[in-house]
């Protein structure tokens, strides 16, 4: 038990960033393709970090570093917590405790562009916050326990009386992904930003470790897609892992698709739909379950 | 018993002593001493009845009992008065019907009616002993300094100190005897005396405004007294019985009879606990100065009303009107707090709403009535006391210090004050951040909630949690910032102030560390004896270890790397017009422009007037309800007797 549990963490470490920088050479591939470009190579994401770390250290405040640091361990910690088969809801307060140092980061240089890309992560949060912690009490009330090795075994698949959670979880996962029309607070599409966003003051390997620890982010919250196929069988393991890619590529087709919406709009249509799809789901798991 | 009658008696004698020496040497030494001797007096109790647990003390409380009415009377007279003097009617009918009520009740039922067990002590009441003698007392030492401050900023008033300090000491007394009374006509004299305390330290400075929100919160209380006294009429009559105990040992025969005055009981914390449609006394109840506010947020008077719903926790629940109008005036009230404390950006004002909010979910808890949401309810309790006057006292040193209390005017307060700054970040992180405390009793209290079935207080948690992390994180971005040029003036701030605040920073961490002792060796041992049979833990032990070790990594971390790095300091980005300081930039014409930021508060969604309009209707709905069916219940049961 304790064996695997350690397996699963040592493989989460090493192979998340992999996965995830790899992901996000596809996305960018892709994207590419989808506006008639060639794009660059699937390996480019692990160049650009590269390239961060070997930049001049530079920093506005002797105390950023400190709040990134932060941040990073505490993505890679939320993660662990999944991986090792950990409690749902700490994951998610674990998560919440990153992004708060992230946004700390941003305002810590008291620069007006950070700032504002820290004042629209901290309203992203908001906006996806009540959807994920409803996701983990949609599975805690399905499967009877928050934690990942419990769910994961379930002998049901907790997809069909979860749907609407899932669909709550998938519309929500666009501002996680920081994908279009909800990067309000940093984009991948420089056209469409406010010089960098929250991360116009990081540089360098500052820079490089946040774009690291979203690899190990996005992998994880992957994993949420995961739990609702699993049901102790290699047939639901592999569902999962399809619906997880197919997700993946549905969310970048959104990306392009889409231009930036206000930020009325995101935090508006986040709460109707934890309210009406997230609500409803859970009204109706207390009738059924 | 002595320790507890001493931690009575010996506030109430310093307060006296307090009342008549004018000299500032005099009462700086005698607060000193007194608040170490109540801390450890406070400490002594615990020990004492650490291993007993729960005592309760049989005597003749006979004469207490006439001398208590007695000054009830006396009491109800100076209100009548200075009501008539202020055109306060309203205060007059309230304060005159209950003291008649009280005063029939007892020479016509309360008479024939044996109390065995005047006053009592369990885990809770130790728990509640410690908050209010240790964090109460370093509340009055700060206090010393504070008010020294206050006096110099208005010179021009008469210096009214000595009744200030009267006012706390006798308040901390009235609490003590209030979580130990088991006598609810004993309790509801400490009640009482809780109200009127508050009514004198949010009058203290006479302005038309403070004697204005003075009289609110009297109004307000005295409701809450007055439906205190129909529960001890309706408990006294129905059951023959004042005693505490015997009300919560029959509950768990005749929940449903027994929920008639325990509504009543319930509706009376409800007001004391600032619960919406009576938030508004709370707010008001800024205009004190900043100690007064810490300790009624903190360690006194809004505790004493989820001290009541907490204890009455076992006969409320989903099974009876009395826990639902409980449970949803508490989550309404927690949603809507929260929500109006986005649109604020007076600092104080924000801290009110999340005090707000933060009784919202314990009186939910006990409402709710399970030993899971006790035991989330009482964590809260012991959390917040800790946090939130933390965060009050730093607020008032940064008022003093930097003349406004506007979270706007907090820039870069880690270059002016860091010491202070680093203090209210923690405060901060400690009311919301896992692995601090408030979260972890957040999370049980939603498992709990989810447990209970009441769909509606799952959507309400997980929407509140949301904002909740939105106002506070903005607020810590605020004092994070790091503006340039600016000067270090934490130099004028008194001893006092930092002695306090650094106890209070040592235990907002310090109880967090502890926290699974607090739950495993009182809170369990007390869920036990009152809900029966082994109360399985709501956080797995796995859990609480880390949290616990969370809460050693990030103390060690800023230890080690806060501040320390080598990295070449570059000015900000300015789109390439920054002049160099990083907070001019070379703007059109030729100007020099300086640049401000200011934080979003949301006022089209949040907006404070809409949310206490959208709370207010719909909890006096749910309390209409609540007490109408209990009184209709009532009115029903003595028909079938009659």
């Amino acid at each position: 038990m304790i064996v695997k549990m350690i397996i699963f963490i040592v493989a989460y470490l090493i192979l998340a960033p992999i996965l995830g920088g790899l992901l996000a050479g596809l996305d960018r591939k892709v994207s590419a393709r989808m506006q008639g470009r060639v794009g660059p190579s699937i390996l480019q994401p692990f160049y650009d970090v590269f390239k961060l770390f070997e930049k001049e250290s530079v920093t506005p405040t002797r105390v950023q570093d400190f709040y990134v640091l932060i941040f990073v361990l505490f993505v890679i910690a939320s993660g662990v917590i999944f991986f090792a088969g950990g409690d749902l809801l700490l994951l998610i307060f674990v998560l919440t405790l990153a992004s708060a140092f992230l946004i700390v980061a941003a305002y810590s240089s008291n620069s007006p562009y950070a700032e504002i890309g820290a004042e629209r992560e901290l309203l992203q949060m908001m906006a996806y916050e009540p959807m994920v912690l409803i996701t983990a009490i949609g599975f805690y009330m399905y499967c009877g326990s928050f934690a990942v090795r419990d769910i994961v075994v379930g002998s049901s698949m907790p997809f069909f009386p979860l749907i609407g959670i899932f669909l709550g979880f998938a519309f929500i996962l666009t501002i996680k992904f920081r994908k279009s029309p909800f990067d309000l607070s940093m984009s991948h599409h420089g056209h469409q930003e406010l010089v960098k966003g929250l991360t116009t003051e990081f540089s360098g390997k500052t820079l490089g470790l946040i774009e690291i620890s979203h690899w190990y982010e996005n992998i994880f919250l992957l994993g949420f897609i995961f739990l609702f196929f699993a049901n102790g069988t290699w047939w639901g393991y592999l569902i999962g892992v399809v619906v997880c890619i197919a997700t993946y590529f549905f969310e970048v087709l959104i990306d392009n698709s889409f231009a930036r919406m206000k930020w009325q709009f995101a935090f508006k249509s986040s709460w109707i739909v934890a309210l009406v799809l997230g609500m409803i789901n859970i009204f109706v798991l207390y009738l059924i379950v | 018993m002595g320790t507890i009658l001493f931690l009575i008696f010996f506030p109430i004698i310093i307060a006296f002593i307090l009342l008549v020496s004018k000299e500032d040497k005099v009462r700086d030494g005698v607060v000193k001493i007194a608040a170490a001797a109540i801390a450890i007096a406070s400490v002594v109790v615990a020990v004492q009845f650490f291993s007993s647990g729960e005592k309760y003390f049989s005597f003749d409380g006979e004469i207490v009992s006439y001398v208590m009415m007695a000054i009830e009377v006396l009491l109800a007279g100076y209100i009548v008065y200075t009501s008539w003097k202020h055109k306060k009617y309203l205060v007059i009918l309230f304060a005159v019907a209950q003291t008649c009520l009280m005063v029939w009740f007892e020479f016509t039922r309360g008479h024939g009616i044996e109390v065995e067990h005047n006053m009592y002590i369990d885990r809770l009441s130790i728990i509640m002993i410690l908050i209010i003698g240790i964090i109460g007392s370093l509340i009055c030492v700060y206090a010393l300094g504070y008010m020294k401050d206050f006096q110099h900023h208005h010179a021009d008033q008469k210096d009214r100190r000595p009744w200030f300090f009267f006012v706390m000491f006798i308040f901390l007394a009235a609490m003590v005897g209030l979580v130990t009374a088991n006598n609810m006509i004993w309790m509801y004299f400490f009640w009482e005396i809780t109200s009127l305390s508050s009514f004198f330290l949010i009058g203290y400075t006479k302005t038309g405004e403070a004697t204005n929100n003075a009289f609110r919160a009297l109004v307000m209380n005295l409701a809450g007294g007055l439906g205190f006294a129909i529960g001890i009429v309706v408990l006294g009559t129905v059951f023959g019985t004042i005693e505490l105990s015997t009300m919560l040992l029959a509950g768990s025969v005749y929940g449903e009879l027994v929920a008639i005055p325990a509504a009543f009981f319930a509706f009376a914390g409800i007001t004391k606990a600032a619960q919406m449609p009576f938030n508004s006394w709370l707010l008001g109840a800024m205009v004190a100065p900043t100690p007064t506010s810490a300790l009624l947020h903190s360690s006194t008077m809004v505790k004493a009303g989820v001290f009541l719903i907490i204890k009455l926790a076992p006969v409320l629940g989903m099974g009876n009107f009395a826990g639902i109008m409980t449970m949803m005036v508490g989550g309404i009230t927690f949603l809507m707090a929260t929500f109006a404390a986005v649109s604020q950006s007076n600092a104080k004002r924000v801290l009110a709403y999340s005090t707000i909010a933060n009784l919202g979910l314990i009186v939910t808890c006990g409402g709710i009535g399970t030993a899971a949401a006790v035991w989330a309810g009482v964590m809260l309790i012991i959390f917040h006391a800790v946090t939130k006057s933390l965060l009050f006292l730093c607020v008032g040193t940064a008022e003093h210090n930097i003349g406004s209390r506007d979270i706007e005017d907090m820039d870069g307060l880690f270059e002016r004050m860091p010491r202070l700054a680093a203090f209210m970040m923690i405060g901060i992180a400690g009311m919301f951040l896992a692995p601090f405390g408030m979260l972890i009793s957040k999370w049980a209290a939603m498992t709990a909630f989810v447990d209970s079935g009441n769909i509606i207080l799952v959507g309400i948690i997980c929407f509140g949690s949301a904002v909740t992390a939105f106002y506070w994180i903005k607020w810590m971005g605020k004092l994070s910032a790091i503006v340039a040029g600016e000067e270090n003036i934490q130099k004028n701030v008194h001893k006092e102030e930092w002695f306090v605040q650094g106890t209070l920073v040592v235990l907002t961490i310090g109880v967090c560390l502890i926290f699974p002792l607090i739950s495993m060796y009182m809170l369990v041992p007390y869920l036990e004896g009152v809900f029966g049979g082994l109360s399985a833990m709501i956080l797995s032990a796995d859990n609480m270890i880390i949290m616990v070790v969370m809460v050693a990594a990030i103390v060690l971390l800023t230890g080690l790397f806060f501040g320390k790095s080598k990295k070449k300091v570059v000015p900000i980005y300015l789109s390439g017009v920054n002049e160099g300081d990083n907070r001019t930039f070379y703007g059109p014409m030729g100007q020099d422009v300086q640049f401000s930021l200011r934080n979003w508060h949301m006022e089209q969604y949040f907006g404070e007037k809409k949310m206490n309009l959208i709370g207010g209707v719909l909890t006096t709905i749910m309390i209409i309800v609540g007490l109408g069916f209990m009184i209709g219940t009532l009115v029903n049961l003595l028909g079938g007797v009659l």
